[in-house]
């Protein structure tokens, strides 16, 4: 039998990372300590506050952008977590998935419109993003310890990368869903490219792209838990430390936890869009 | 129509190919290959196959053809929403193919303003904002494009509704709106896409009506994209007719009924033709008021005032034709101080019979200016056909047919 070589995958791509880890090493080491800070203050801030006000806060806010259900949700919820003594970790989830989705918009938005108004952009990103959806969550962990190093960083970088797709390909599909006379409308006056997108085209995406993100917001949370394994604290951290010791109990209440976080963000998001989609028409 | 008319638009070997390998079809094209043809051995469609015409300053030029026969990729070229693939489009003798994007921006802005059969409003913006569009892209001040927006409002007859959205409108409102929004920026040039393909036919004979109007006021150069015959014949001061991406007959409406270029335009215009069905007496006007024998000429003049007419026709007693007077002659008999009319009494164009086709009117009405007189077998008068009744006549008993078959 004619012996055929193993293709040395694994080592091209350690060799890829390790060459643009010593690059940047600077840099991330740079962004790893702004970040780590920021996470950190964040966090003190918002426990700074008693846990009943900053529950009565959240619910107040619930109720201005969604509703009285959700407000009285979020309430009952909130205060179910303060009570099992999940408030702090509840709050160090929260802000990481606050970062991840607002790092993943920042990013995402400008790309799902690169990719929408042109095909070459198109054909570049989309395909990357198939890989990217379809890659184990669990892989995007292995790379972000040599960028960042094991903690919080590290937890949101992988979970950037996880949770932008959405955002991408909804932006994306959110402009390009626009009517085409509308847009034929906006050259025949005579508009010029932004005009047409800042006019026309991004306006009537909106409802498209505020539903992407809230597809980030929940693949965040998903990611932001799988990355306790990482070092990041919050719920994950929680349910980590439940399946090392073997204790069912407190992992689901953990995971409970995850849940109701889940949903207060979910109906937050929801009615955000709503009154986005209702400003805009 | 005056005759000496300037050209705002010249059409010259406009093609438009769509597809990535328009040299392959453009090479079939100048050999004479038809569209099927071209799209079945290159898969290149044929948008507009060499088509050349003249849009003449201030007349609305109708573009006509069924679905597929290339009007809108036609019309689509003229600002160049469609890259033409050959040939020349002048605009006030400059041509507009040449122009680089930001030229055409420009282009786009001060010349033109479009109409689309789906209205297009933008359904984020108030009317008011909608209207203001064109003027906003320009960089208008807000103040002034207010302004001239609820001037372009009250013109469509929606002043009052300028904080509304598109989808509190009914259609036929909204396509005012699209109307506005044209009008608004002042344009030389108004496209109209199918303006009122959509509504449905009552609104749509007000809105044909109202453009008529409109247009009399401002004097716009309009090229109206339609595939009915009677909204053609109705507004077209002249019309394309359009087949397979190339240009069958251009003409007026009378010229395209009564002298079709092609067997095509028989076969369409006998389709949706009622010319041979319907007869004098279904399209002529009753006679708001005629002269007797034994009237004077300051009678009949002072008809004639009454009426606003510069001819009336004259009866005996028992209503038999006798003959007419113009005006002319009359104020010239009355200066004459003369008693009667009989010397002024001048022959009418050929009387028809109430059961005469519309189609053999055509001649008659193209040769004389004056009124086509209708007398029955006994040579009563009984009514009267004029150029206007004779189109006028011709939409409305289609639109009521298709009115019916609506219900």
């Amino acid at each position: 039998m004619i012996e055929i070589p193993r293709l040395p995958l694994s080592d091209w791509i350690d060799a890829g990372l390790d060459a643009l880890t010593d690059q940047f090493a600077t840099a991330t080491k740079v962004v790893s300590d702004i970040m780590e800070t920021g996470i950190e203050g964040a966090v003190d801030g918002l426990m700074w506050l008693p846990p009943w006000l900053s529950i009565l806060l959240f619910a107040a806010l619930s109720w201005r952008l969604a509703g009285v259900k959700t407000a009285i949700g979020t309430l009952v919820g909130f205060l179910l977590l303060w009570n099992l003594g999940l408030w702090e970790p509840t709050l160090q989830t929260l802000v990481l998935v606050i970062i991840a989705t607002l790092i993943a918009v920042l990013i995402g938005a400008p790309l799902g419109i690169l990719a929408a108004l042109s095909q070459t952009a198109y054909r570049i990103i989309f395909p990357v993003l198939d890989f990217m959806q379809t890659m184990p969550a669990f892989v995007y962990l292995i790379p972000a310890i040599p960028f960042f190093g094991l903690g919080p960083v590290a937890a949101v970088f992988s979970t950037v990368i996880f949770a932008m797709p959405p955002a991408i390909r909804l932006t994306t599909l959110g402009i390009r869903q626009v009517p085409t006379d509308l847009v034929e409308a906006a050259d025949a006056f005579g508009s010029t490219r932004w005009q047409k997108l800042r006019k026309v085209q991004l306006p009537l995406a909106i409802p498209t792209i505020m539903a992407g993100i809230n597809q980030t917001i929940m693949l965040a949370l998903s990611m932001v838990v799988i990355a306790a394994m990482i070092g990041a604290q919050g719920l994950g951290g929680e349910v980590w430390r439940a399946i090392q010791r073997n204790e069912a109990g407190m992992g689901f209440e953990a995971g409970i936890a995850v849940v109701i976080l889940a949903m207060v963000l979910d109906r937050l998001t929801q009615g955000i869009t709503r009154d986005v989609r209702q400003a805009s028409s | 129509m005056p005759a000496e008319q300037s050209v705002k638009i010249a059409v010259r070997g406009l093609t438009k190919i769509f597809g990535d390998e328009p040299e392959k079809a453009l090479e079939l094209l100048a050999q004479g290959a038809d569209k099927k043809t071209i799209h079945e051995r290159t898969r290149q469609t044929v948008g507009v196959a060499d088509v050349s015409f003249d849009v003449y300053e201030g007349e609305i030029l109708v573009i006509m053809g069924l679905s597929g026969s290339g009007k809108s990729s036609l019309i689509r070229c003229l600002n160049r929403l469609n890259e033409p693939t050959r040939g020349e489009i002048l605009i006030d003798g400059e041509d507009i193919v040449g122009l680089d994007h930001h030229q055409l921006l420009e282009t786009r802005r001060r010349k033109f303003g479009m109409v689309f059969q789906h209205f297009a409003l933008f359904p984020h913006r108030t009317i008011r904002e909608n209207v203001e569009y064109g003027l906003e892209i320009q960089g208008v001040a807000p103040e002034v494009r207010a302004e001239k927006a609820l001037t372009a409002l009250r013109q469509v007859g929606l002043e009052g509704w300028e904080d509304s959205h598109p989808d509190q409108l009914s259609g036929g409102m909204q396509q005012r709106v699209g109307l506005a929004r044209a009008l608004a920026v002042d344009p030389d040039v108004l496209l109209m896409d199918e303006a009122f393909s959509a509504l449905d036919p009552l609104i749509r004979r007000d809105m044909q009506q109202e453009l008529v109007e409109l247009q009399n006021r401002l004097k716009k150069t309009i090229v109206f994209i339609t595939h009915d015959l009677d909204e053609a014949l109705y507004l077209g001061n002249r019309i394309v007719l359009m087949k397979d991406a190339r240009i069958e007959q251009v003409g007026s409406g009378e010229e395209i009924l009564s002298d079709p270029a092609t067997a095509y335009v028989e076969r369409f215009v006998a389709e949706v033709d009622k010319t041979k069905v319907l007869t004098a007496g279904a399209v002529m006007h009753r006679l708001r008021s005629v002269g007797y024998l034994s009237d004077g000429p300051r009678t009949v003049l002072r008809k004639m005032d009454e009426q606003n007419l510069n001819a009336l026709f004259v009866v005996s007693g028992d209503f038999k034709l006798q003959g007419m007077v113009r005006d002319e002659a009359a104020i010239a008999a009355v200066q004459r101080g003369e008693r009667s009319i009989e010397a002024i009494l001048e022959p009418t164009v050929d009387p028809v019979s109430p059961d005469t086709p519309v189609r053999d009117l055509f001649a008659p009405l193209a040769e004389s200016p004056m009124p086509t007189p209708v007398v029955d077998d006994e040579g009563k008068l009984k009514g009267q056909v004029v150029r206007a009744s004779l189109l006028q006549g011709l939409a409305e008993n289609t639109n009521s047919d298709s009115v019916e078959e609506a219900a």
